[in-house]
């Protein structure tokens, strides 16, 4: 992992963060630009990004790299984990070793070590008291530390996003943060759908499945919801033209 | 959104029992109440009783998307429904076509948005509505409308609360579709054990291997379950594993 970032690829983050949260904004697509630039930063560490439902729960929305494992890292997040805490707390939770977090994510902590982690970081999406959800940072390594600056610019990103999306879009538009939430939790499922759809239509696994999709979805700029739209309505041509 | 200031922060299971309680305790009605359609009926009152709301009612689209069936918590109410539905606007029309809630928190000030419905609606002592999607991702079945005649926002619990009875709605009508009516809905989408993620991705295979709709997979799914005595969160491990099938195989 990193020690310092560069200034100018920093500034470009954040201007392309600000930048998205324009017409037209798609929470899914945001949530994954975040986590994908994110993980840029901090020299390819898996990110995934959690956001609270209307009733508190921790729902996973995007990540940088989405697979079983990770999806399972992320998901069992709504009862304990890194997350949970930073989003409770709405402190960070950095640098916390793995393998002697067994204690104090039971759960959590032996499912990250299976996967091949060796920490893991945790920062809070958050406006003042306003707690959204969380942003998750693994790390691989041993020496997998984030340095004190790097804290303070993954944080500063996690507030630029958290500001936008709570202050921006609901002046803006007169859209409802929860409108958008709620569609953008929605759609996550049908993401899923989609991965099953299409995996079961073209004998290969899920984590395939969702690769298909996704590159479909770069290739022609195209959102993911909207591909995953496509796949549910008709999964064997679909299946055709994405082969 | 999660507005932890003042919010009970509970489980969804147990949200998703307390509401379906509110269901249980909800007056029958002497003619409709039996089936899907009186328990849609008491859905809308226990909901416009919970959510200090002048009457709530609901519509589920047949399969085509051209015909729906209402239900509401009183005669007035299911005139408004249907008006939505006559007209082609109103923040209902607007739910299902966009997927996700529409909240007005004050009618008068939507008035442009929906030039005929809205007049027709404050008219008739409506001032705020809020209409839920009733929909498991791409499986979408209609839609809960909430109606207040002073305006204001829900609060946080009162949406939570609002988006548990358009989850139970969604439970009761997916059980309908294959008549076993196990009444085993709690929590029917949060196996604590399982995984979220890997529920719908059975479901969408299921739906590949039947052939048919996601409604129809899901319903098979927990028919499945409920006949095998197991978790659903465990089926759909074994269907995403490729263990188990709902293909009929071809001769």
């Amino acid at each position: 992992m990193t020690t310092t970032i560069s200034a100018q690829r920093l500034a470009r983050v954040f201007v392309e963060v600000a930048d998205t949260l324009v017409d037209e904004f798609d929470l899914i697509e945001f949530l994954q630009l975040l986590a994908s630039r994110t993980a840029d930063l901090l020299d390819a560490s898996p990110v995934g990004l959690l956001l609270a439902d209307q009733r508190g729960r921790l729902e996973f929305m995007a990540a940088s790299d989405e697979n079983v494992k990770l999806l399972e890292l992320f998901q069992v997040q709504n009862q304990e984990g890194p997350c949970l805490d930073a989003f409770r707390s709405g402190t960070p939770v950095v640098n916390a070793d793995l393998t002697e977090a067994k204690a104090r994510w039971p759960r959590f902590a032996p499912r990250a070590v299976q996967a091949g982690f060796r920490s893991v970081h945790a920062f809070p999406l958050r406006l003042r008291a306003e707690r959204i959800g969380a942003m998750n940072v693994f790390s691989a390594s041993v020496g997998g530390r984030l340095a004190e600056t790097d804290v303070q610019i993954v944080q500063a990103l996690a507030d630029v996003a958290s500001i936008g999306l709570l202050q921006e879009r609901a002046i803006k538009r007169g859209e409802l943060l929860t409108e958008q939430l709620q569609g953008a939790l929605n759609s996550r499922i049908t993401i899923e759908q989609a991965k099953g759809a299409l995996a079961q239509a073209r004998g290969i696994s899920v984590d395939e499945a969702f690769a298909v999709i996704r590159a479909h979805a770069r290739n022609h700029n195209l959102r993911l919801g909207e591909v995953a739209q496509a796949v549910i309505s008709d999964p064997d041509s679909i299946a055709e033209q994405l082969r | 959104m999660a507005r932890l200031r003042g919010m009970r922060v509970n489980g969804v299971p147990e949200q998703f029992r307390e509401v379906e309680a509110l269901i249980r305790q909800e007056p029958t009605a002497s003619e409709d109440d039996l089936g899907v359609a009186g328990g849609m009926r008491r859905l809308c009152g226990a909901a416009a009783r919970a959510l200090s709301a002048s009457g709530a009612g609901l519509t589920v689209m047949v399969k085509d998307g051209m015909r729906a069936v209402t239900a509401a918590s009183s005669p007035d109410i299911e005139r408004l429904e249907e008006l939505q539905l006559t007209l082609g606007e109103g923040p209902c029309v607007d739910a299902f076509a966009s997927a996700r809630p529409v909240l007005i928190p004050d009618l008068a000030s939507a008035m442009a948005r929906w030039p005929v419905y809205a007049p027709a609606v404050h008219a008739s002592g409506v001032r705020a509505v809020f209409a839920f999607p009733l929909q498991v991702g791409a499986a979408r079945l209609g839609m809960l409308d909430v109606f207040r005649s002073a305006p204001g926002m829900l609060t946080g619990n009162e949406l939570g609360l609002a988006l548990t009875f358009a989850e139970v709605a969604v439970a009761t009508l997916i059980d309908g579709q294959d008549g076993t009516g196990n009444g085993e809905a709690g929590g029917w989408l949060d196996d604590p054990l399982g995984s979220r993620a890997e529920l719908f991705q059975a479901q969408g295979m299921v739906m590949v291997q039947l052939g048919g709709s996601l409604a129809e997979a899901m319903a098979r799914m927990r028919a499945y379950a409920y006949a095998h005595d197991r978790r659903l969160g465990e089926v759909a491990q074994d269907i995403v594993a490729r263990r188990l099938s709902f293909a009929t195989p071809r001769p």
